[in-house]
């Protein structure tokens, strides 16, 4: 017992040591603005560096002990760091506050984590868990689907929330869309939104410039994407892994820079407007028809509300997002789609068996783009307006963050990510820039204790066997 | 022939600082085959610990700029080593044998992460500051135009080779550059003849990261106005430099950097700056298509 705490000490004392390294020059000298061209000074944030070092010793120390099975004294101290954060006891900063009581929560998570992994095992070894757990893979996606469709008839489905929710689908789109690339196909693409800005773009200009209406555009918004994608793609996709990430990060770039400054055809940094929005049987969705038109609630004789246009988009992008889903469940059913799962596991077995890799990649690559593309009109459609600053790469790293947290070739696991990566912040929006902070720190935290994501169970495409005779798929 | 050599002066100092970032990244990828994405963040914290070292030293009445550069620069280059340190540490060896993307997928997350961090601690404004050395003389006049060099531009440049002589040697000559080249030979073999693997790729973070803080101060020096967001685009550039030059090679890395110094201001200089990023991205692109191996790499074997 001695020698352990004493080197548990040691330990949190040195964590504790380089976070004080690490915090005492950005975060406890913030330079600020003296005003009067004095230049810069500094504000001292010393204690708020020493509270937050302290705190990051304690912490330390809790996880080494629950991790050397010391779990009770490690909930104390989580417990007493809840109590210290959320009193009403005087830190410097509310920040901190925060910081103290959410640090002991995750202690006390990872204490009694391994008796909650225990249960669950228990209980899911039984045979009624078993078959509650059959069932509810099979049932959760038709749930879900189910609570999608039904969203915006629910009592709740303010404005607010069809946002919300018209958000969270575009990304479940766009992730569904990556996932091809990235989750069957093993291609990691960082310039994602790039073919999402062809879409939204293609459509923009079309509307504004041609008059060409939602449902035309679409399917051409979708091919330039995916034309796009070819010609990117042919070039670059016979480099490994991570050469490739960053060439199509640099790709994504291009467009956008692109974008910012071709003024005659993009109207540069300030955008294209007033882009009109999809229509329904060619009617609009207005209080007064615009010349030549018909309104929504004229054609079918109802009385004008702001919030069908909402609906409207909503069932849209889910229409969208499913035909994505149904595109990739039969794709992984063709021989293509079995190629882009067995290039991902080896691509020199692939050659060897007469693969080629590069066109499977390229059909990978040009269909993902494709329903960037689609994403990308309808993106355009709902905003209205657009400018290069919706597509830059925090947005690619985004929808990456989705797919590999869901598990990589998950669908599902990509829409309980989206949900939780874009619902949460969205609802906490006042924390500003604490949520990004955040949302790095949780990839790099899911690729450390759980590289397979969310869902990390993937169903083969193929058993040789069938399930559970031993041979297994 | 006046503009030329001003924009030849101007560029040698840019491909300098590049250089010093690119370093980093040719060295790891070297060492564990990973693209350090967060690197060009490390060259944004040496900015801004420069930055704060700068004015620390103002309000000590330290006005002698030698002594200030020389304070400012071992400041920054020890604790920006802490951050390669920490983030090798926590965010990198953890993954090490896991699958191949996973650790440039953390490495974007410990980017987006200290991009944040510093925003939160030190505001979202451009900060200005740093410009300790001001003056310079003309080297020569023609066509009715002055071709000079600054003060400035000749200790960025001194410094660089320096610090690149310095390294040189370092991998050359010591025993800690020994274990390198060994540990990027062959990881496993290296560690069955004793030589303590993860000690070295410890090191090569630290040494990455103090180099990327000279760049930061070099860079903080020179356009004496830093934000947040720096370490993005210049990461992306200096890890252009590194691959053009051959990533895993040092001279190559120089080499490299010197180059997308001489393109970035040539193409702004002679065609339009507004696209000068697109010409770096575009020389990406066209190097990893035509030349993945670089002009002084050795070409990749792929084993089964």
């Amino acid at each position: 017992m001695g020698p352990r705490l004493a080197l548990m000490l040691k330990d949190a004392g040195l964590t504790a040591f380089v976070a004080a390294a690490l915090g005492i020059f950005i975060v406890g000298f913030r330079t600020v603005d003296l005003g009067g061209g004095k230049g810069l000074g500094f504000d001292y944030h010393l204690v708020d560096l020493a509270v937050a070092v302290v705190v990051i010793f304690i912490g330390r120390l809790g996880l080494s002990m629950a991790a050397n099975g010391l779990r009770w004294p490690a909930i104390v101290l989580g417990v007493a760091m809840i109590v210290a954060g959320a009193s009403p006891m005087k830190l410097p900063s509310g920040f901190l506050h925060w910081f103290v009581a959410l640090g002991g929560v995750l202690l006390v998570i990872r204490a009694i984590w391994p008796w909650a992994n225990d249960a669950i095992g228990a209980v899911s070894r039984t045979p009624s868990g078993v078959a509650l757990g059959k069932a509810g893979s099979k049932w959760f996606g038709w749930l879900l689907l189910a609570a999608a469709v039904l969203m915006p008839f629910s009592p709740f489905a303010d404005q607010k929330t069809m946002d919300l929710g018209v958000l969270i689908l575009t990304y479940v789109m766009l992730g569904w869309g990556l996932n091809i690339v990235v989750g069957l196909a093993g291609l990691l693409d960082l310039g994602y939104v790039a073919f999402y800005a062809v879409g939204a773009y293609a459509y923009a200009l079309l509307s504004t410039q041609y008059g060409l209406g939602f449902w035309t555009v679409l399917p051409l918004a979708g091919m330039m994407a995916a034309l796009f994608g070819i010609m990117l793609g042919f070039p670059v996709l016979r480099l490994r892994g991570d050469y490739l990430a960053i060439v199509t990060l640099g790709f994504g770039e291009i467009i956008r820079l692109v974008l910012l400054n071709w003024f005659d055809l993009t109207n540069g940094p300030a955008g294209i407007g007033s882009i009109p929005g999809p229509t329904l049987f060619g009617a609009v969705f207005a209080e007064t028809p615009p010349p030549g038109k018909q309104t929504v609630s004229e054609m079918l004789g109802i009385a004008f509300n702001g919030n069908h246009r909402l609906i409207f988009l909503y069932y849209i992008i889910l229409g969208l997002a499913l035909i994505t889903n149904l595109f990739t469940q039969r794709m992984r059913r063709l021989p293509v789609g079995r190629a882009w799962e067995a290039l991902r596991e080896d691509e020199t077995a692939c050659q060897a068996l007469g693969i080629n890799p590069t066109n499977t990649k390229l059909t990978a690559f040009a269909i993902g783009a494709m329903f960037a593309g689609f994403a990308g009109s309808f993106f355009a459609a709902k905003q209205r307006f657009i400018s290069p600053e919706s597509f830059v790469f925090i947005e690619s790293a985004i929808i990456l963050a989705i797919v590999v947290l869901g598990g990589m070739g998950s669908q599902i696991g990509v829409v309980l990510a989206a949900v939780l990566l874009i619902g949460l912040p969205e609802w906490f929006r006042d924390l500003g820039n604490y949520r990004m902070l955040a949302f790095g720190l949780a990839m790099v935290l899911i690729m450390v204790f759980k590289p397979r994501g969310l869902v990390s169970h993937r169903e083969p495409s193929i058993r040789l066997h069938p399930a559970g005779s031993g041979g297994g798929g | 022939m006046a503009y030329f050599t001003q924009q030849l002066i101007n560029a040698i100092t840019l491909g300098a600082i590049y250089g010093l970032i690119a370093i980093g990244y040719t060295m790891v990828y070297g060492i564990i085959g990973m693209i350090n994405f967060a690197h060009g963040e490390v060259f944004m914290i040496g900015a801004f610990i420069s930055l704060i070292g700068f004015i620390i030293c103002g309000s000590l009445g330290i006005s002698s700029a030698p002594i200030a550069i020389v304070l400012v620069l071992l400041l920054a280059m020890c604790f920006s080593a802490v951050y390669g340190w920490a983030i090798e540490r926590t965010a990198y060896r953890p993954l090490r044998g896991s699958f191949r993307l996973a650790p440039l997928i953390s490495a974007i997350g410990v980017s987006i992460a200290l991009q944040n961090y510093v925003q939160l601690a030190q505001g979202a404004r451009p900060k200005p500051g740093g410009q300790v050395v001001s003056g310079g003389f003309n080297l020569f006049s023609a066509d009715g135009f002055d071709v000079r060099v600054t003060w400035l531009q000749i200790i960025i440049v001194l410094v660089t080779v320096v610090l690149m002589a310095g390294f040189t040697w370092v991998i050359a000559k010591t025993s800690l550059g020994r274990q390198q080249r060994a540990c990027e030979q062959d990881m496993k073999m290296a560690a069955l003849l004793g030589v303590n693997v993860d000690r070295t790729i410890s090191l090569t973070f630290v040494l990455g990261a103090a180099l990327a803080a000279v760049a930061g101060m070099l860079f903080l020096m020179y356009y004496g106005v830093i934000d947040f967001f720096i370490g993005f685009l210049a990461g992306i550039k200096a890890f252009t430099a590194a691959v053009l030059g051959g990533i895993g090679s040092l001279p190559g890395a120089m080499l490299g950097g010197l180059l997308i110094g001489l393109i970035e201001v040539f193409w702004a200089g002679y065609f339009s700056s507004e696209y000068k990023d697109v010409a770096a991205f575009a020389i990406l692109v066209l190097v990893l298509i035509f030349r993945p191996s670089g002009l002084l790499g050795k070409p990749e074997i792929e084993k089964v």
